[in-house]
């Protein structure tokens, strides 16, 4: 049974290739029963792992490049950091499959939904599994594939492809970053592999390398690769856009599990970058800019979906500011958290644009805590844990990090307050309007409001439950926790020690005064919201109307226009230069002359061609003449 | 014994060979009577078959003998091909002038 783990990935797989190959001819019932199956079997699997497995286990399936300048073998590596990812990805992947054989049920392309759906799993899976770079990239390279197949998944309308093609697009710029990052770590090793085992060896015992211009380059260059899939300044731009994907995959790729990856990716390399101190702190100021400029755009939204997207961005900003100041741990514990209130969140959305019949504006929402009570009651437990209620596992999590933060600067942690307070304000924002007040659509919708089915609904129930007890996995000394996850996770670092002997030093009593803090000004930022929007008869006013500041903010700050101006403009001139005049005009002008000149010049030669047949023999004998002489005179 | 070929000198075959190879090239470059071209070039052929016999018997290897008879059984062939087609030409031009094959030209 040593060898089961490869099952895991090859599991969702099977799904994949069944469902891609056979599913269009295949009932729905059984179609979703198949996608589900796979998962439900992987998780078991992964669960199993988790209780038998311990320390690092190395797996070697087959060698997959094997030359003298590059070896890659096919291996996977189990452990703490791999056995948590895969217990997300599995776990929420379950509940998201589960999901969505409801919520996918009237859709023409159910059976490719759910094959897409496995694959992203199976390489999501690989990317978390993969034993050294190269595994991990070609996971990295597959899920950026199948969020851009899922994102476009309708594809009859423009404008979703467009945000498809962003995506990959905005994602390839990351990559580059990636991939140039794992060229240079196999020039400053030295060596023909990328496997961690001997990238991770050499670094600790060349413990001089600290701070040097090599390692600063290789770890911001992987962390250009980390802002590209995880969204991040200035490579966020794909996400919000990334909405146009059925509200499932937004849960599971673009909340809980691929935008993670880039986290994932630098947890996994924290011996590097707990070498480079200064990407630290550029990873630390990156995470606070995102998480407090995505927070500011959140504010003003009134798409469902638009909000949780950009509350994700700023989540994952408060991930990376977390990294940042070398608190791997807690910035997975809030991976984890976030997969869980944040899946909840989408799950949820999901649910109010199911009843709604696909409008997602909350300006028409409003008083559907009746009609959907299980929704309502889910979500709000969804919007209390990414506020930071205490109780509820967002407020671990993002207490834990920021008390790490205080105690590496004390700036950083008043903007990562400011930006929880807007997180706070948001969230209560979209769930007052959602739920609160009077229905504000039109009475054709509001005929048609219903309670999801059990399908959608047990998988809320599960993610709120988890999204209440999710925080006591990791509950921190100061509550007299044992800090489990820290614990758990510990073998996968190399230097945690420093950093969680100065984390103690913070005493308690400053914890309890920096939290009070925190979820003072969130508690009041709650009621702003209330005061504000609770009534239902406060709603935002129509696009056309909205100015001032709030007009540049509600516009994402023009961002988008910006890129398009700098980059993409430009860039479309460019090709355009180099289409109609380097190979119109140029390249396709000296091919075609040389056409001509053959066409014009056979027109006088093929007089030769007399037809005079004395005339030929002539030829003949002065070319044989010629010959002869030219023999005699080679002699 | 020596060969009755070898009575005559070798440079003798040489010179005979090619004056009958040049009457030969002669004819048939100025020639315009398709069957005196076709003679003409028989005349080329068979200088060069005493040529080879010639020298065959000189340096005494038999297989410049043995190619005497390929080339007379290639020849054979080929004025079977050659007449049949001056033939036809002549069924159709009334002419076995080799000019008239200018027709021919596209």
């Amino acid at each position: 049974m040593a060898n089961y783990i490869f099952f895991i990935p090859l599991l969702p797989l099977l799904g994949f290739i069944i469902n891609g190959l056979l599913g269009k001819k295949m009932p729905k019932s059984i179609v979703g029963t198949i996608g589900t199956l796979t998962m439900v079997l992987a998780f078991s699997l992964v669960v199993y792992t988790f209780f038998t497995s311990e320390g690092q286990n190395y797996h070697f399936l087959y060698s997959f490049i094997d030359t003298p300048y590059l070896k890659v073998p096919f291996e996977f590596l189990v452990d703490p950091l791999s056995i948590t990812m895969m217990l997300i990805i599995t776990g929420v992947g379950t509940l998201i499959h589960l999901y969505s054989t409801a919520y996918m049920h009237e859709d023409e392309g159910f059976y490719r939904y759910f094959a897409y759906l496995n694959l992203f799993v199976f390489f999501m899976l690989l990317l978390v599994l993969g034993a050294n770079y190269v595994i991990m990239f070609i996971g990295w390279e597959g899920v950026g594939l199948c969020s851009y197949l899922l994102i476009g998944f309708w594809f009859k309308n423009q404008n979703y492809n467009d945000a498809a093609k962003k995506a990959f697009i905005v994602n390839r710029v990351g990559d580059l970053g990636f991939l140039l990052g794992m060229f240079l770590l196999m020039d400053a090793t030295k060596s023909n592999n990328l496997d961690y085992k001997e990238v991770f060896g050499f670094f600790k015992s060349n413990s001089e390398i600290v701070g040097t211009g090599t390692i600063t380059a290789i770890t911001l260059l992987l962390f250009i690769g980390a802002t590209g899939k995880s969204a991040q300044i200035p490579l966020y731009t794909w996400l919000p856009d990334a909405m146009a994907g059925p509200t499932p995959v937004s849960a599971l790729i673009h909340a809980a599990t691929m935008v993670t990856a880039g986290i994932y990716m630098i947890v996994r390399s924290n011996v590097l970058f707990m070498l480079a101190p200064d990407t630290l702190l550029i990873i630390a100021i990156i995470g606070v800019a995102t998480a407090l400029f995505a927070a500011t755009i959140g504010l003003f939204q009134n798409d469902i979906k638009k909000v949780l997207a950009y509350s994700t961005v700023s989540q994952l900003g408060y991930m990376f500011l977390a990294l940042g100041v070398g608190a791997f741990s807690s910035g997975l514990f809030h991976v984890m958290t976030h997969a869980f209130f944040k899946a909840l969140l989408f799950l949820g959305a999901g649910s109010v644009i199911h009843a709604m019949h696909h409008e997602q504006d909350i300006r028409v929402m409003g008083g559907l805590s009746k009609k959907l009570p299980i929704t309502h009651l889910t979500f709000l437990i969804g919007t209390l844990a990414i506020a930071g209620i205490p109780g509820f596992s967002g407020f671990f999590s993002k207490d834990a990090i920021l008390a790490f933060v205080f105690q590496s600067s004390p700036v950083l942690w008043g903007l990562g307050v400011v930006g929880a307070i807007m997180t706070a304000f948001y969230m209560f924002r979209l769930y007052f309007l959602t739920f609160w007040g009077k229905f504000r659509g039109t009475h054709e919708q509001e005929h048609h409001l219903h309670e999801s089915p059990l399908a959608m609904t047990l998988p809320l129930i599960i993610l709120a439950v988890l999204s209440i007890g999710g925080g006591f996995l990791n509950l921190g000394e100061v509550f007299g926790g044992s800090a489990l996850l820290d614990k758990y996770l510990e073998p996968v670092f190399v230097v945690p020690t420093n950093y969680h002997a100065e984390v103690h030093h913070l005493s308690h009593s400053t914890e309890w005064i920096l939290m009070a803090v925190s979820v003072g000004a969130i508690l009041a930022a709650i009621i702003f919201a209330y005061t504000q929007y609770g009534s239902g008869k406060n709603v935002p006013v129509a696009d056309d109307k909205i100015s001032g500041i709030q007009k540049v903010i509600y516009n994402k700050y023009y961002v988008d226009e910006l890129y398009d101006a700098v980059i993409v403009k430009p860039l479309y001139a460019l090709s355009t230069f180099g289409h109609r005049i380097l190979d119109n005009t140029i390249i396709d002008g000296l091919v075609n002359s040389f056409g001509k000149v053959v066409y014009v010049s056979s027109d006088y030669v093929r007089r030769i061609q007399t037809g005079n047949t004395s005339f030929y023999i002539l030829l003949m004998v002065i070319g044989s003449v010629v010959l002869l002489a030219f023999n005699l005179v080679i002699k | 014994m020596d060969s009755v070929i070898k009575l005559i000198p070798l440079n003798n075959y040489i010179y005979l060979s090619f004056a009958i190879f040049a009457i030969g090239v002669l004819g048939v470059l100025t020639r315009r009577n398709a069957i005196v071209v076709f003679m003409s070039i028989e005349l080329m052929l068979n200088s060069v078959n005493l040529l080879l016999s010639a020298f065959s018997a000189y340096s005494g290897d038999g297989a410049g003998q043995v190619f005497v008879f390929f080339i007379m059984a290639v020849a054979a062939a080929e004025v079977a091909v050659g007449l049949a087609i001056i033939v036809l030409l002549f069924r159709n031009t009334n002419s076995v002038d080799i000019n008239v094959l200018k027709r021919l030209k596209w």
